[in-house]
């Protein structure tokens, strides 16, 4: 048996959730900007602490799609075009979200903040619920044939496991983000945020330990079992951490409990890729999906400059603009006016 | 409509959108990057206000970029399933590279670029804007490694039916990815400059229609300054500067064009030669560039065409380098591809319904044939136009005439149209195959895959139409409110970019100055 594949299935199973712990809180606070800001300020208040960081995190998810493709093309394939609707309406999402961010502010007006507020605030539920969905769908299986091509119509992959990882991927986010403000905002915004967390805490995490608990039931070994134990106990961590206004920890809590928790259901489903309800012999496994040992090589050798580079340079990204924002840090608004008009004497 | 013809039409419109802002991102940044190095190297102010003022547009731009960007990642698992699988050994791997190694560059240095106005020491904001920059230039030869690959597959050998790397060396260094990708980063700087020439003329043309600048007798022009925020005399000088460098740019590129796509011309005729014919429209075997043919249009029968107005010799000095080497036409090559490729697609499920048709070899000759000349004739249009505003400006402004305003700033669509046209020549010609042959006997045999085998299987052709006109409405809309913007900005001037120039100082809401954040959302 080849080891290369295995590698790059853990290596994959890391983007995705270096996406889902990076970009889940962002996603988290679009969302927000529309559940809990209040005010115009407190709304540039949230968009701010993710401003100079989003895009970068958005890169894991291109990075997960393009190194999936490159690893593994017949898990890419199928994956994608089984579910080609959700994803068009992910897709659909993102975009509206990213440009909205750009655009919101470009134009002193209510009314246009207002449309770009709802287009960032959905364009992240969309994401989040739908990135969930293809996940939760990834570990229980599609409709696929000996091909690997989705057979009942556009909506075959539809079931309660793609609600469950819609929801839990979104709960997840909500208090993700909640305690990512709470550490990077002050004031207001620090004190209402810090609230949340303790608050709902049980409550949003509760689906993404159901799926956990959901596969680990079908799959699970004695291994990804203990990883579920971690990630319980880093929710309480994470829990505690939040009453006392401990913020970092409570950040750094609930990120253990998404990787434990992401690790324990890759783990679990792992030799499988992607499962075929249709029949186990059509499984994408990590041995049938993957490219050919050359190509997993070269990719091994670029992944192992690659991603430290990046997780360095990210990092200190997140050490230069490490000061909490508050509503005083917040310019007031510009407004674009012609520079036309005669002289005028 | 069947799912193949869709899922190519979807393919096409959304490719070439996001073609519409990559040259743009390309070629602006590095000119931004070059303007804040001035700033940083001399400390003038019109420096930074360039710097600041085309970067906003820059942003502006950018954004739409990653947005479409992200479509075109996943489009090809969605869409073009079978294609993924088929190629996915050597495809994925400069894909991912991509990702992995120019879009996080990009991302990441671009948000400290914009936020980190005052976080940063001024010499580590300035590189952090040049590694965004050269992200975006290897986001671009990573791409067009992939891309090339199709157009001219290296270094794979077939194993149990679909092509496995064995040489990466060979695929990153294609000749055809090489020449392809200098052409492109030179064709997105004719965009740049064309940008900068038409906005700089529109602002010294409105600057003399306001009084502001007049003229003296000798026709130099005296800058004056008006009350109005940043409409000082460094305005002037930001303005005059953009557009001789946009000229300056946008007639080197011109030639750097002109000269990469003479070596594409070159490796065309060895590894296309039915794209070569197809751009010549050409039946017979010839050596003659045609300027002008008549003839019906969308013909695919060559018969029909008939060349007006020819340079002999020309033909064959873009093919060959020199004036009498026969470049083969559709006539001679036709049989030679039924030959060896087959003349109808194989009784073999991917398919489908389309086994056994006909293999329709000559591409639609009329997008060849124009596509072709338009990329040439839109880019030497716009290089000749920066030659003759070098030549009007140079006293020191523009001339009062609105027309010639108008023609500037319309100007600035040639260069855009070139780019879209040069794709879709390249990519229309490559038809009916996805991953062209490598016809050199030495290559890699065998190795080549029909358009009407790529397309998803699984994908019915219901929910492609959903994606074409939902993304397709999406995409419109975009447009129309990224122009919008664009144009509010270009109308405020420097001002737009530098809120200080409005408020020199402060808010005037008592907050601290130092501690408001740069460049904020
Ligand atoms: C010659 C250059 C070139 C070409 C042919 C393409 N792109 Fe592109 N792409 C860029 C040059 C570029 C860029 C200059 O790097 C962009 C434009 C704006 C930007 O943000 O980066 C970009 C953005 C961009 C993004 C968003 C990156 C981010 O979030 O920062 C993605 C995912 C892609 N592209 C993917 C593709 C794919 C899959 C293509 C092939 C069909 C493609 N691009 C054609
Ligand atoms: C950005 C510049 C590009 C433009 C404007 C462009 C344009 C087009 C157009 C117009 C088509 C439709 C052709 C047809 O169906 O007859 C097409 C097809 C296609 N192109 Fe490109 N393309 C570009 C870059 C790329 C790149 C970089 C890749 C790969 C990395 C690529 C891969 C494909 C594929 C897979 C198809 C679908 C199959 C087909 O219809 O030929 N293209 N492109
Ligand atoms: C004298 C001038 C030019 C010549 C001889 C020329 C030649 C070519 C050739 C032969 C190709 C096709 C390559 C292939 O498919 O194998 C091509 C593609 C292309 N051209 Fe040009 N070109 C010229 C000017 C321009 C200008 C001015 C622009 C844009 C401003 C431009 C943009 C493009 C683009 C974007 C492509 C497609 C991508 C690629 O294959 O590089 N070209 N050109």
């Amino acid at each position: 048996m080849d080891l290369l594949p295995t590698v790059w299935f853990v290596l994959i199973a890391v983007l995705w959730t270096g996406y889902l712990f990076l970009e889940g809180f962002d996603l988290g606070v679009g969302m927000l900007m529309k559940l809990f800001a209040r005010d115009e300020t407190e709304r540039r208040v949230l968009l701010n602490t993710i401003g100079p960081v989003w895009d970068g995190n958005e890169v894991w998810l291109l990075t997960a799609g393009g190194a999936t493709f490159a690893a593994f093309p017949l898990w890419y394939a199928s994956l994608f075009s089984a579910l080609y609707v959700p994803l068009v309406i992910v897709l659909l999402g993102l975009i509206f979200r990213a440009v909205a961010f750009e655009y919101r502010g470009k134009v002193d007006d209510q009314r246009w903040r207002n449309r770009w507020d709802w287009a960032i605030a959905a364009g992240s539920f969309i994401a989040a619920f739908g990135v969930g969905a293809a996940l939760a769908l990834t570990t229980t299986g599609l409709p696929l044939d000996a091909n690997g091509d989705r057979v009942g119509g556009p909506f075959a992959w539809f079931n309660g496991y793609a609600v469950l990882g819609g929801l839990a991927v979104v709960g997840f986010c909500l208090m993700h983000a909640a305690a990512f403000l709470a550490l990077k905002t002050d004031g207001e915004v620090r004190r209402r945020t810090g609230a949340l967390v303790v608050r709902f805490l049980p409550l949003g995490v509760l689906p993404l330990l159901a799926w956990v608990l959901a596969v680990q039931l079908r799959d699970g070994k004695p291994l990804t079992w203990l990883l579920v134990g971690v990630a319980a106990l880093a929710l309480v961590f994470a829990w505690v951490s939040g009453r006392r206004s401990r913020e970092g920890f409570s950040f750094l809590g609930l990120g253990i409990f998404l990787i434990s928790g992401a690790a324990s259901i890759f783990g679990a489903v792992y030799p499988k890729v992607l499962p075929s309800t249709l029949n186990a012999q059509y499984n994408l496994t990590v041995q049938n999906a993957s490219s050919s040992s050359y190509t997993l090589g070269l990719m091994s050798i670029v992944a192992c400059i690659g991603v430290p580079l990046v997780l360095a340079y990210q990092a200190w990204t997140y050490w230069v603009f490490r000061k909490r924002i508050s509503g005083a840090h917040i310019p007031a608004a510009h407004a674009v006016q012609p520079a036309t008009g005669r002289q005028q004497g | 409509m069947e799912a193949l013809d869709i899922a190519r039409w979807q393919f096409g419109i959304t490719t070439v959108y996001h073609f519409l802002m990559v040259p743009l991102t390309i070629g602006l940044g590095l000119l931004v990057a070059i303007m804040q190095t001035l700033w940083h190297r001399t400390g003038k102010t019109e420096y930074l206000r360039m710097t600041k003022f085309w970067g906003k547009l820059f942003l502006i731009n950018f954004i739409m970029g990653v947005a479409t960007g992200i479509v075109q990642e996943f489009q090809f698992g969605m869409a073009w399933s079978e294609y993924s699988r088929f190629v996915g050994d050597v495809f994925g791997a400069p894909l991912a590279m991509e990702a992995l190694l120019a879009f996080f560059v990009e991302s990441t240095f671009l948000g400290l670029w914009i936020f980190g106005w005052k976080k940063l020491p001024a010499a580590v904001h300035l590189a952090c804007l040049w590694t965004a920059v050269i992200g975006s230039v290897l986001s671009a030869y990573f791409i067009i490694v992939a891309n090339s690959w199709m157009q001219h597959p290296v270094g794979v050998k077939m194993v149990g039916g679909r092509p496995r790397m064995v040489d990466a060396w060979a695929v990153f260094t294609n000749n055809t990815a090489i020449v392809a990708f200098s052409h492109t980063v030179m064709g997105a700087l004719a965009v740049a400059g064309a940008f900068l020439l038409g906005i700089a003329w529109y602002h010294l043309w409105r600057r003399r229609r306001d009084g502001i600048d007049t003229v003296g007798p000798d026709g130099r022009v005296i800058p004056g300054e008006a009350s109005l925020p940043g409409r000082d005399r460094i305005d002037h000088s930001v303005w005059i500067r953009s557009l001789r460098i946009g000229a300056v740019v946008a007639m080197i590129s011109f030639a750097g064009t002109a000269v990469t796509g003479d070596l594409q011309g070159k490796l065309m005729f060895i590894q296309q030669p039915m794209k070569m014919a197809a751009a010549e429209a050409a039946c017979h075997d010839g050596t003659s560039f045609s300027v002008l043919s008549i003839g019906d249009p969308g013909a695919r029968n060559c018969n029909d065409v008939v060349a007006v107005i020819e340079i002999p010799g020309l033909l064959s000095f873009l093919a060959n380098g020199n004036f009498d080497t026969d470049v083969k036409g559709v006539n001679t090559l036709l049989p030679q591809y039924q030959a060896k490729y087959g003349s109808a697609l194989p009784q073999n499920p991917v398919y489908g319904d389309r086994a056994g048709q006909p293999i329709q070899y000559v591409p639609v000759m009329a997008v060849t044939y124009w596509g072709f000349r338009m990329m040439i004739g839109f880019g030497g249009l716009a290089a000749l136009a920066a030659l003759v505003a070098l030549w009007v400006t140079r006293k020191g402004t523009v001339p009062r005439s609105a027309w010639l305003m108008r023609l500037a700033v319309f100007g600035i669509l040639a260069p855009f149209g070139a780019n879209s046209a040069g794709w879709i020549f390249t990519e229309l010609g490559r038809q009916p195959f996805v991953v062209a042959p490598n016809p050199d006997p030495s290559g890699v045999d065998q190795v080549f895959m029909f358009t009407a085998a790529a397309v998803s299987p699984g994908v019915s052709a219901g929910e492609l139409i959903f994606s074409v006109v939902t993304l397709g409405l999406v995409y419109l809309v975009l447009l129309v409110v990224e122009v919008k913007l664009l144009f509010t900005y270009v109308r405020g001037g420097v001002a737009s970019a530098m809120p200080e120039l409005a408020a020199p100082h402060g808010p005037g809401d008592g907050k601290e100055h130092d501690d408001v954040l740069a460049f904020a959302y």
